[in-house]
């Protein structure tokens, strides 16, 4: 029996972790994803296919993520990783993990600190700036999937901007509900040529895509497709005139922090219906109590607790 | 007080020890071997193999005792370690015609050149729990040695009989057209034959069975027969660019089904039988004779036929056929979803209250 060891090619790229290439994908893959990146870039919304890779964690759980993040990043950056908005969810901290083995590369959970996020189900509640791409890890990114469910047709409706499908659905929802009823994954446009889905993220986080200083790049692995939003684009959510676009309120402010118009989790603390609201984003929670000096005493905001 | 379902770090690494202990089992009874997984479990090494598109029996055997005997995990296992390695050279095609056969069947003629060879098969073993298995200690009696000089060659049952052309001629490569790899290329549809086989050929054997089971019923039918079925090993040839000859690297264990199908012709071919290919590595027979059903059902674009039926569907059997997709895809459910679930119960709560306003 070989080594595995042995196969692998490149041997001044074995610092990091014996036997795989620096950030695990070779070169080669590299290449490929972002020659698919660029493409993405150059066309705003629009899905790349790109030869997605088998990855060493399922289908489904971050993979196109992980190959954009595997493909952008290098020694110099500093990387953090979100699921549901918390950078210690578990499976932000074993992406994090896998980068750290890989990569060798210095993690932070702060918003600020970082020079690449890496991000499930939300946009962080602190602006982003220039020079910071944010990864998002797709699902389905085809946003007319669920009225079509063939990528040969909803290929043709892309190419040909036929978007009146998407329209009528969200008509349907207005004079079925009285509003339109998408909660996440709200379709947006974007450069007003290509309909794109942001991903799972909570339509809360759909303005934050609109003209950010942020590179945004889309990775989907098992659909084997990557997208972009290139900083200061424009990302309009679709709606109507007398039915505009908008996003969740919460009634109360962060039972930690106190913020509001954030986006908040619900808790639910007892069988007896009690419940608190708490910021999903968990680093812009514990800014603000650390800025608010221990004044409500030395709470430990969202690190209490925990899977053992 | 507020528990979060959070502080993942401890508990990933927690798991991963119990994992490993519940993988170990009862520690006085003795640990399994890779050797004897890969020389007594070897349907299973085969299935994983086939599905994990990488031929190493060891490291077949090694994903499938990490697995704790999962086949769809160790062929996870594989696939991952699959997709980091350099793709040194292209082997030649392989020469199934010149296989070592060592079971091999044909259920179209009742005898065939190179004649029927049963080999090593469950079929007519009675399905009776043999409990002399259950002691340990048992040599298996020795089979009788075959022929001294078995056949060098047996030809394909399929091609050398029909001389009239009553069954559809293999065919020829097209040495113009590159073959497709979907591990390297993303699929784009419609697929030509070589990617749909590749695709078929990686596919999970559940799917794919139960597609081929759904055209016997009415489903896509295409009364199908096995012209032939075969296992044996194969060698591998690949042709270094500074040889300018082919080399022998090594050998490998196939199963192969041609499976010939009834077609009462369409508008732009004759009736005839058609037929539907089957290749899988390792002794896979229920994998390779369902490929070659699924083969058939996919080719309706050439043939005439209405894609009416599941297995006639290509999108919906290429896009759903592999394991790893699949399960990665299904079971990614058990991720946190509660930023999502929480968008949905502020909605479901507007819009009770919505329809608990007094109407005006």
């Amino acid at each position: 029996m070989t080594n595995p060891a042995e196969r692998v090619t490149n041997p001044a790229e074995r610092v990091t972790n014996p036997g795989y290439n620096y950030a695990y994908l070779d070169e080669q893959t590299k290449r490929m994803v972002r020659r698919a990146l660029l493409k993405a870039v150059a066309v705003p919304g629009y899905q790349v296919p790109f030869a997605s890779r088998e990855m060493p964690l399922p289908y489904g759980w971050g993979t196109g993520g992980i190959q954009v993040t595997a493909s952008v990043i290098g020694p110099d950056d500093t990387l953090k990783v979100i699921d549901q908005g918390a950078d210690d969810t578990t499976n932000a901290v074993s992406i994090r993990q896998f980068f750290a083995r890989v990569a060798g590369v210095r993690t932070t959970e702060r918003t600020a600190e970082a020079t690449l996020i890496q991000t499930r189900h939300r946009v962080p509640e602190t602006p982003l700036r220039e020079g910071q791409i944010l990864v998002y890890q797709v699902p389905l990114p085809e946003p007319l999937r669920k009225l079509e469910p063939r990528e040969t047709e909803t290929r043709r409706m892309h190419a040909l901007s036929e978007y009146g499908l998407m329209s009528v659905k969200l008509y349907e929802d207005v004079t079925r509900h009285g509003r339109i009823a998408t909660s996440y994954d709200y379709p947006v446009m974007v450069e007003e040529r290509y309909v794109m889905a942001p991903s799972p993220t909570p339509k809360f986080d759909n303005p934050k895509m609109h003209r950010s200083p942020a590179l945004q790049l889309f990775g989907a692995g098992r659909e084997k497709r990557i997208y972009a939003v290139p900083p200061y684009t424009r990302v309009r959510s679709l709606d109507f005139d007398d039915y505009p676009f908008e996003v969740q309120e919460f009634d109360t402010p962060c039972a930690l922090c106190g913020s509001s118009g954030v986006y908040l989790d619900e808790i639910i603390t007892d069988d007896q219906g009690g419940k608190m609201f708490v910021c999903s984003d968990t680093d812009f929670c514990a800014q603000r109590v650390a800025a608010a000096g221990d004044s409500q005493g030395a709470r430990d905001p969202q690190g209490a607790g925990g899977l053992q | 007080m507020y528990v979060a379902v959070k502080g993942g770090e401890r508990a990933i690494a927690n798991a991963h020890k119990l994992l490993a202990e519940e993988r170990r089992g009862d520690p006085s009874v003795p640990e399994l071997s890779v050797e004897q997984i890969a020389s007594q479990l070897t349907i299973a090494v085969h299935r994983v193999m086939a599905e994990g598109s990488l031929y190493d029996p060891e490291l077949a055997a090694l994903a499938v005792k990490q697995a704790r005997g999962d086949l769809i995990e160790a062929i996870f296992l594989l696939r991952a370690y699959r997709t980091t390695l350099p793709r040194l050279a292209y082997s030649l095609p392989l020469e199934t015609g010149r296989m070592t056969v060592r079971r091999r069947i044909s259920s179209t003629f009742k005898d065939v050149p190179g004649g029927q060879i049963l080999g090593p098969t469950f079929d007519y073993t009675h399905r009776l729990l043999d409990f002399s298995l259950a002691a340990t200690n048992g040599a298996a009696p020795a089979a009788e040695p075959g022929p001294a000089d078995p056949p060098a060659a047996v030809p394909g049952v399929v091609d050398i009989l029909d001389r009239q052309g009553l069954i559809e001629a293999s065919a020829p490569a097209d040495p113009e057209r590159p073959i497709g790899d979907l591990t390297r290329e993303p699929l784009n549809l419609p697929a030509e034959r070589d990617l749909r086989l590749q695709n078929l050929a990686r596919g999970d054997e559940g799917f794919l069975l139960s597609l081929a089971y759904s055209t016997q019923r009415g489903y896509g039918g295409s009364h199908p027969f096995v012209g032939e079925l075969r296992v044996g090993e194969a060698a591998v040839e690949i042709e270094p660019p500074e040889l300018g000859f082919p080399i022998e690297i090594g050998e490998i264990t196939l199963t192969e089904c041609q499976m010939v199908n009834q077609f009462k012709g369409s508008k732009s071919e004759p009736p005839q039988f058609t037929r539907g290919y089957g290749l899988v590595f390792g002794h896979c027979e229920r994998k390779a004779m369902s490929m070659a059903l699924v083969d058939r059902a996919l080719r309706g674009r050439e043939l005439g036929e209405e894609p009416n039926a599941p297995a006639r569907d290509e999108e919906f059997v290429l896009m759903h056929s592999d394991n790893i997709q699949a399960s990665g895809f299904t079971e990614h459910l058990k991720l946190p979803h509660h930023v999502d679930f929480q968008a949905e119960l502020e909605q479901i709560r507007k819009m009770r209250r919505r329809a608990e306003e007094p109407s005006e």
